[in-house]
């Protein structure tokens, strides 16, 4: 509850986020490396896809990532709808780019991944194909903001389309997964089969350390945004005022 | 001064605020419009007229305070008339009018009615491009004509009108009024008739947006 | 009120579309040409053309029903008429899908109706001819339906025509990949009901979703 009454006032929020968002970001990268020299040095080789696997502890997490930073915003444009918050626009706003970042992390790790193991740099995977599209959301909606004159138009426009897209992202994995389906005659790979704990506890660690740096990046976002926002209104204050 | 008449709908507008980027349009703005009564906004531009008439109609949200319209038993309470026309183009004057009537449930008699009231029938087969600025005015007033509405909201109806069309834009309003209607309406210009005045310059310029509060940022 | 209201809108812009000149041609005009194309960056193979067939026209299906969204909101928001409706009393969700509706009514079928053609000159089989005017029209109203949300985010913003692409885009999945696999099963003689009836589902999710998504997005627009 404490942790709202903060986020409800811009004002208390600038006064207290700072040094949140700087502890976030250090042990979101220090989380990272930790995870990172586990999965690389400490996890034991795949039996099937030797060392090429290692890629999994940056690639899953980022997955994860991508859509935890999607289920954020919408979680952000719903109160920024129905409650107005101006502090909401500004976190779904800030987060965009960061999940957007993580997406395109995960499609590029993807990428690398499937070259050794499917022998293409892109393989048209149902997961792949679906994190692709989530990225082309994240387009959209980063696109939509900046295209708009005002900043009030622009948080409501785009918390509409991020509830549409959060809304309609189940279905179009759905659709995405049958259309692999139909599509694919043999799977190459299922991410199951290495479920063992020196396997997982360093994607957990990297996890954490990805949410850690994705919350210490949104705080430096959403910082500079009302930063900028305020200097704006001074700027225009002089003007109008005199 | 007050004639329930058919109507007898009370706006009642309490403590409200506007603001437009940085700047409260007005802060603590309070009235009421009784029934039969015409109020009239002035205020120099860029007081906020618009934007009250906009918040009144449900277009814009305050940023704080209230507007409420009491009033008995009908869905629609108010006719709102913005600085835009609504005119399209490629449509005539008179399929125009016909479609609002069809919008409002109203038979197609209505139409020709409102279009000889507004002194636009000669120019019933023109489209919408070829009219000039206070033909277009005059058709976008035909829409108050189509619905029998308690409240009016016009932004600046007699803008671009001549002599001749002020002259019956002022006896529809009187009439209204008479009738136990309210009409709101920012102007310019010469006052209508026994209309009481909401001066805009003398409640605002509100101050910079008070920087609490979550709205803003600031 | 609101049924005359939403029934006079539905009238207006079909009457709109067919007497404006350019209105549904366009697309019209952009869909056959799309489709032609096909052969002249794939060549003329028979073969290949049958293959690639289906998916080329499904995508200039879902090309052309983006192309006239542009200006399906933004007129109205300029001229004023968008204010009217809102101030009306009708609720714009209702006004929303009236226009929306017609709008698939002038542009969406003629579209549907001309696919059949350009499935024959791309050597698609004549006996499906028919399941490929159903797939198109069911198909299309998906597209109309998820791209006027995009029109309605967009309607504020000049030169939003690529905008709208980019914002219904990611829709336009489901119906994408469910009708074209109607579609192939149609060319090939397979199941072609059970992808209709997905491509359905999207098309109902989509007029379902599409009034509330694009009435809360021109409400912004219009503040």
């Amino acid at each position: 509850m404490a942790i709202m009454t903060v986020f409800a006032n811009p004002h208390r929020f600038m006064s207290v986020s700072r040094p949140f968002a700087w502890i976030f970001t250090v042990a979101g990268v220090a989380l990272i490396g930790v995870g990172v020299y586990m999965g690389l040095f400490l996890a034991p080789a795949d039996a099937r896809q030797g060392d090429a696997a290692r890629i999994m502890f940056v690639h899953v997490p980022s997955a994860w990532l991508s859509m935890f930073a999607f289920a954020f915003m919408a979680g952000a444009s719903l109160v920024s709808l129905v409650w107005r918050h101006a502090l909401a626009d500004v976190a779904a706003k800030s987060a965009a780019p960061c999940g957007a970042a993580f997406t395109a992390l995960c499609l590029t790790t993807g990428s690398i991944w499937g070259y050794p193991i499917w022998g293409t740099w892109w393989e048209w995977d149902g997961r792949m194909t679906s994190v692709l599209i989530l990225f082309f959301i994240y387009l959209g909606y980063i696109a939509l903001w900046q295209a708009m004159d005002t900043p009030q138009k622009a948080s409501r426009a785009a918390a509409v389309l991020c509830l549409v897209g959060a809304v309609n992202l189940p279905i179009i994995k759905f659709s995405v997964e049958w259309w692999n389906t139909l599509h694919q005659t043999a799977t190459f790979f299922t991410g199951d089969n290495n479920a063992t704990y020196g396997f997982k506890a360093p994607m957990y660690v990297v996890a954490l350390g990805y949410l850690s740096l994705f919350g210490g990046l949104t705080l430096f976002n959403m910082r500079a945004e009302i930063l900028l926002t305020r200097a704006e209104m001074r700027l225009q204050r002089r003007l109008a005022l005199g | 001064m007050t004639n329930a008449g058919r109507f007898g709908a009370v706006i009642t507008i309490d403590a409200l605020a506007a603001q437009r980027g940085v700047r409260m349009l007005f802060e603590g703005l309070s009235f009421r419009v009784e029934p039969g009564e015409v109020a009239e906004l002035r205020g120099p531009n860029g007081s906020g007229k618009t934007t009250l008439l906009r918040i009144m109609a449900g277009l814009t949200r305050p940023y704080a305070g209230s507007v409420s319209i009491e009033m008995d038993d009908q869905d629609a309470p108010r006719h709102y008339l913005g600085h835009a026309d609504g005119v399209k183009p490629n449509e005539t004057a008179l399929e125009q009018v016909c479609f609002w009537a069809r919008f409002f449930g109203q038979p197609e008699g209505a139409a020709h009615r409102a279009l000889e009231r507004m002194g636009l029938k000669s120019r019933a087969r023109v489209p919408g491009r070829g009219l000039s600025a206070g033909q277009r005015r005059r058709l976008a007033l035909t829409r108050l004509l189509l619905d029998d509405r308690p409240v009016w909201l016009l932004d600046e109806p007699v803008s671009a009108l001549d002599v001749e069309g002020r002259v019956c834009v002022e006896a529809l309003i009187a009439e209204h009024a008479s009738a136990g209607g309210i009409v709101v309406a920012a102007m310019h210009g010469p006052s209508l008739a026994g209309a009481r005045i909401v001066d805009l310059s003398a409640i605002g310029p509100g101050g910079p947006v008070s920087p609490s509060g979550a709205r803003t940022l600031g | 009120m609101i049924l005359s209201g939403a029934g006079a809108v539905f009238v207006r812009e079909l009457k709109q579309a067919w007497s404006g000149g350019g209105g549904v041609s366009l697309p019209l005009g952009f869909f056959a040409g799309a489709c032609s194309l096909t052969p002249l960056s794939l060549g003329p193979e028979a073969d290949l053309l049958r293959a690639a067939g289906p998916g080329v026209l499904w995508i200039a299906l879902a090309l052309s029903s983006l192309l006239p969204m542009e200006r399906l909101f933004q007129a109205d928001l300029e001229d004023g008429t968008l204010d009217a409706y809102a101030g009306s009393g009708v609720s714009l969700e209702w006004i929303v899908a009236a226009k929306t509706a017609a709008h698939w009514v002038s542009t969406g079928l003629p579209l549907a109706l001309i696919a059949p053609v350009l499935w024959i000159m791309l050597q698609g089989p004549v006996s499906s001819m028919f399941q490929v005017a159903i797939v198109s029209s069911i198909g299309s109203a998906a597209f109309f339906f998820f791209g006027a949300i995009g029109a309605a985010l967009t309607a504020g913003v000049r030169r939003g025509g690529l905008l709208i692409t980019l914002v219904a885009l990611p829709l336009y999945c489901p119906a994408m990949i469910f009708g074209s696999a109607a579609l192939y099963g149609a060319a090939s003689g397979g199941d072609w009901t059970s992808p209709l009836m997905l491509t359905s589902a999207a098309a109902l999710f989509a007029i379902a979703c599409s009034p509330f998504a694009s009435a809360s997005a021109l409400r912004a627009a219009i503040d």
